[in-house]
């Protein structure tokens, strides 16, 4: 049972950190570039794929033994994309803002890599607790990123951290971080940055291991 | 509704292919846009495939939604039955290319399936809907949204081919290169905002 619970940890954090959608995997840029405008919308798309990936994990490790192989991949979209669909109608009825901020891209998380790849790697071949697991962390990881990307570009091209103002009157935004270059650009150094630190944590945890 | 004219349809055109091209300025299809730019060859061929592909989506789509979701008041379920329509096209665009051209298959690779997670096919199935053009436009709209595409994909191959013999950080390496010359390419196009109002 303890043996368990350290797994199902182990496959949530492995979403997180290892193998981060958007960091590790670089899956999912679309959404990615297109809700990280600022932080609120990033934490949307963020908490609205990760509703949508626990759900389709569920679903499809459920139905793992029913599904014949030939057409698992049809299969598959077709639950996803009735997830995606509860989440267009709660998002449209309870938050309307973040409906028409987000706009297309709500309904575009069907095709958002990382919950296909996701059924198909994980879900299709592990059992329901751990692919609830696999499917929290994977979101969570999704969402972090999201936000870690909004907020860089917020402070840029607006001044303020989820919508509250952080840098007074006299900062002159950058617009072109919050426009479509801007996007691009900013997602590209952070993800440098963030190969950076993991090649020096690799490096010193092989020295570590030399050592030894 | 635009009216069909040489000069609507030129605009629409140039609005489509450089003012709003779907990778520059709407963020749609960047996954074979990062993942099948690294020659040009091969970035051409999933170019002309998606163009394919968006064209045929755009009018079976405009069909399936008028004529089959309209009628029974079944609006909600559009992205469920574009997505199907889109699996089942690329599926077919798939056995199409293997058997009258095997070079372009193998080259393709993987990447052919994926046409399907394409979020700039569903999405201009989509925007046809909330723009309500109709079935010529929405083609129309298919076709050169998906040739601003090809134009993406062929000037960042060969950009990317260029890098291949620069000294880059090693940390930079790959996607967040990549991602700086997308970036950079874009700030280009912004140039072609207010070309066509």
């Amino acid at each position: 049972m303890r043996n368990e619970k350290t797994t199902m940890r182990g496959v949530f954090i492995n979403g997180v950190l290892n193998e981060n959608p958007v960091f590790r995997l670089v899956l999912g840029v679309c959404p990615t570039l297109a809700s990280t405008t600022n932080a609120i919308n990033g934490l949307g798309m963020g908490a609205a794929a990760t509703f949508v990936l626990l759900g389709s994990n569920i679903v499809i490790s459920m139905l793992r033994n029913f599904i014949p192989d030939k057409v698992r991949i049809p299969a598959f979209i077709v639950v996803i994309s009735t997830f995606v669909t509860i989440v267009q109608m709660l998002i449209q009825a309870f938050v309307p803002s973040l409906y028409e901020a987000l706009g297309l891209f709500i309904p575009l998380i069907v095709v958002n890599c990382i919950i296909l790849a996701r059924a198909e790697a994980f879900a299709s071949k592990n059992s329901v607790l751990h692919s609830a697991a696999d499917g929290l962390g994977m979101g969570a990881g999704f969402t972090l990123a999201l936000i870690i990307i909004g907020v860089v570009r917020e402070i840029l091209g607006n001044g303020s951290v989820f919508g509250i103002d952080v840098l007074g009157a006299s900062f002159q935004p950058m617009l072109l971080a919050i426009m479509a270059p801007g996007g691009f650009i900013i997602f590209g150094l952070i993800l440098g940055i963030v190969n950076s630190i993991v090649n020096k944590i690799g490096k010193r945890s092989a020295g570590k291991g030399a050592e030894a | 509704m635009m009216e069909f004219t040489l000069v609507n349809f030129l605009l629409f055109m140039v609005n489509c292919v450089l003012s709003n091209n779907f990778i520059f300025s709407r963020y749609l299809g960047c996954c074979p846009f990062l993942g099948v730019s690294s020659k040009v060859e091969t970035a051409a061929g999933m170019g002309i495939a998606v163009t394919f592909v968006m064209g045929l989506a755009s009018l079976i789509t405009y069909t399936v939604y008028h004529f089959l979701l309209v009628p029974f008041n079944l609006q909600y379920l559009n992205t469920i039955s574009f997505i199907l329509v889109i699996a089942a096209l690329v599926q077919f665009v798939e056995m199409l290319i293997k058997k009258s051209i095997p070079a372009l298959y193998s080259a393709l690779g993987i990447y052919l399936p994926l046409i399907t997670t394409n979020c700039a096919v569903l999405g201009v199935t989509l925007l046809n809907i909330t723009e309500n053009y109709n079935m010529l436009w929405s083609v129309l709209n298919g076709i050169f949204g998906a040739l601003g595409f090809l134009l993406a994909i062929v000037l960042m191959a060969g950009a990317r081919e260029r890098l291949e013999s620069s000294n880059i950080p090693e940390s930079f390496k790959g996607f967040p290169i990549s991602l700086v010359i997308a970036g950079l390419m874009s700030v280009a196009f912004l140039g072609f905002t207010g070309l066509v109002k």
